[in-house]
């Protein structure tokens, strides 16, 4: 792989892994802890979004966060070659 | 059959399960012992993951953890989750690849120094030996409210048991009695949870059950919690209170994922999958199977407590509130709780002398309790674990339900401690034996050594289990901070900057470290020892109004500030170790790694 394309490569994956941080972030610290008051207005059962993000909702979204992550880097890794054979 | 006879086939059952796994996964070699020759399955060992991860104070301790804050303490089921984001992004992929046996092993070769190396095998071994003391003791409990033993033989019994799969077997040994685990943890978990939803909300799915409607009241579930517990004083249980703040909050969060990401026995689970892709994959399995357990808990943690409470406040006023002035009877008090006041974890005193069962907040006692004159609150021990272990009596479900709770929190505290005893005595064999002090050390004599090294790590564990010294119940703390402020940075640092040098290493784990004992000691006690802290453990005393538990997070700036400015004052990595760093930012060649 050349010099080039290495950068591209790390380039390439240091960006979803930003993205899904900041998804990461979004739904604990923020729906389910910060942002809360301001997402209060939306109930559901009983109480409001926040505490189901700070409950449920944060952990569903970590876990749908790895396997995109998953997904999208064996799709990078065959595309730039550096896939395991 | 009794029950006590149903347990004791339960869990004999169970036992034999794992010794029958470890005879069939004997390790060869060192590669097997280590790292279970690279060849588990991506799910497999999601799943072991799981069972390693979650420990006693998981499965017994969490749902009441839970339960008698609310809110607040949601922290514990994002920080112990959200980590295995950071796991599958920014750790374990480049692990793998770099095709190591533990995790010092990596922070040496990578920071080219022994004393990194040293400084490493130090963190892992304090933060793993204060880990596994909560293991052995939780294991010893489990014993002898079952299983009608001392505490003291439960924890032979368990000590021999993790001895025969963990010494013959090492990581391949424990990677399938961990799967084994998980599935009687995870079913034991389960079953009397789909009860009590059923019981409360008519829906068989704890996790919806938790926003469903609450079928005696016809309220919200949530609502009718935070109505009744308003009612008897306490605070609510959606909303936030002091002395938890939305500040202390996030910062404990990140304590705990950082801290989690950080924890070398969780780490090495990475290592024994064959490919960077599985290392990937594995980490999303492994929170799949951890998630059906923490989704779960906060819905038995809220249902429990609102059981209990319309227990001993069976009759509603005309407006649909608790009526207080007719608790239930202390003579007419269900079994299970005649069961539980025999272990101690609930007692009643009857401090009116009138006969009835009065609960409620006597610190900030209801207008009732104020005219009438109640003498106090009754209910004098409510320990937050009766919760899960008494959940299948409060849900009237059949004895084998209640020996599978028991078979749960052994296998949840032997999963978890086999991991960490595999953790320490690899640190011992393979990079204080082999790497630092005597690296002519032959395959065969290395194997030999890890066995020896494991027996030692399961005496000691034994020891301290049987002496568990003052702090037990503070060293969680201690070792996630100490994973989040050390390990944690160390590792990210050595992927994700390739100039990275040893000089910037090692100051940035020092600093991130010492910060982190210093802080917390100076508010718990140096060693936890009572009346030694130097300040309160009060607010108003801790620094910029950081919790010692939430450190963790500081203690991780501090390692990267301090490592970043060595860096700026000295030479960066050499060009072969910037090399191989670009090596390990790629999968392909990880399977040549394992001829390592």
């Amino acid at each position: 792989m050349s010099d080039k394309s290495a950068a591209a490569y790390w380039s390439a994956n240091l960006r979803v892994i930003t993205i899904c941080m900041v998804i990461w972030a979004v739904v604990s610290f923020g729906f389910g802890i910060v942002l809360r008051p301001l997402i209060s207005w939306i109930p559901i059962g009983g109480t409001d979004l926040g505490f189901w993000f700070a409950q449920q909702g944060s952990i569903l979204t970590f876990i749908v966060l790895i396997f995109y992550y998953t997904w999208y880097m064996n799709r990078l890794d065959k595309e730039f070659g550096v896939d395991e054979q | 059959m009794d029950q006590f006879t149903l347990n004791l086939i339960v869990v004999g059952a169970s036992f034999a399960l794992y010794v029958g796994i470890a005879i069939w996964a004997r390790a060869g070699s060192t590669s097997d012992f280590y790292a279970a020759s690279r060849g588990v399955n991506p799910i497999v060992n999601g799943a072991a993951t799981a069972a390693d991860w979650m420990s006693a104070a998981s499965f017994i301790s969490m749902a009441g953890l839970i339960a008698f804050v609310g809110y607040g303490n949601s922290t514990f089921l994002m920080g112990w989750t959200g980590g295995y984001v950071l796991l599958a992004l920014l750790l374990a992929p480049y692990l793998r690849k770099f095709g190591r046996f533990t995790v010092p092993d990596f922070i040496g070769d990578r920071f080219y120094s022994q004393t990194a190396r040293l400084v490493a095998v130090i963190s892992l071994l304090t933060m793993s030996i204060t880990y596994v003391i909560g293991q052995m003791t939780g294991a010893g409990v489990a014993f002898s409210r079952f299983l009608e033993v001392p505490s003291s033989t439960g924890l032979y019994i368990a000590s021999t048991v993790v001895f025969i799969y963990a010494v013959l077997g090492g990581m391949k040994g424990i990677t399938y009695t961990q799967l084994a685990q998980y599935c009687v943890l995870i079913v034991a978990y389960t079953i009397p949870a789909i009860f009590i939803s059923l019981q409360l909300t008519g829906n068989p799915i704890p996790q919806l059950g938790l926003f469903s409607t609450h079928s005696d009241s016809g309220l919200p579930l949530l609502t009718k919690l935070d109505q009744v517990l308003v009612e008897l004083g306490f605070h609510d249980y959606t909303g936030l209170h002091a002395p938890q703040s939305t500040f202390n909050m996030v910062l404990f969060t990140m304590s705990l994922m950082i801290g989690t990401a950080g924890l070398p026995h969780v780490i090495i689970r990475f290592f024994t999958v064959p490919k960077v892709s599985d290392a990937r994959l594995s980490a999303g399995w492994a929170l799949v199977f951890i998630a059906l357990l923490y989704t779960v808990a906060p819905a038995v943690g809220a249902m429990a407590r609102l059981n209990i409470i319309t227990t001993i406040y069976p009759h509603t006023t005309e407006t649909g509130a608790l009526d207080l002035e007719q608790p239930l009877a202390y003579a007419d008090r269900p079994e299970w709780m005649l069961n539980w006041e025999q272990t101690g974890l609930l007692a009643f005193e009857d401090k009116a002398g009138d006969g009835v069962i009065r609960y409620y907040n006597a610190a900030n006692p209801p207008a009732i309790a104020v005219e009438e004159g109640w003498q106090g609150n009754e209910i004098v021990t409510f320990n937050q674990d009766i919760l899960v272990l008494a959940n299948p009596e409060i849900a009237q479900l059949p004895g084998w339900v209640i020996a599978l709770i028991a078979a749960g929190g052994l296998a949840a505290a032997l999963s978890t401690a086999a991991g960490l005893l595999l953790a320490i005595s690899s640190a011992i064999s393979h990079d204080l034996l082999k790497k630092m002090l005597y690296p002519s050390i032959s395959e065969r004599a290395e194997l030999l050594a890890a066995r020896i090294s494991m027996a030692f790590a399961i005496a000691l564990a034994t020891w301290l289990g049987l002496n568990p010294p003052g702090f037990a119940a503070q060293v969680v703390a201690l070792a996630f901070g100490l994973a989040a402020a050390s390990l944690f940075p160390a590792i990210m640092m050595g992927i994700f900057s390739k100039k990275m040098n040893s000089a910037g290493a090692v100051v940035g784990m020092l600093v991130g470290l010492l910060s982190t004992v210093a802080y917390i000691f100076t508010y718990l006690g140096i060693f936890f020892i009572p009346g030694t802290n130097l300040l309160p453990n009060t607010a108003e005393y801790w620094l910029f109004n950081i919790s010692p538990l939430s450190f963790g997070t500081v203690g991780a700036i501090l390692n990267f500030i301090a490592a970043y400015i060595t860096l700026a004052l000295t030479k960066p990595a050499p060009q072969e170790i910037q090399d191989l760093v670009e090596s390990i930012r790629v999968p392909r060649g990880a399977a040549g790694a394992q001829a390592h």
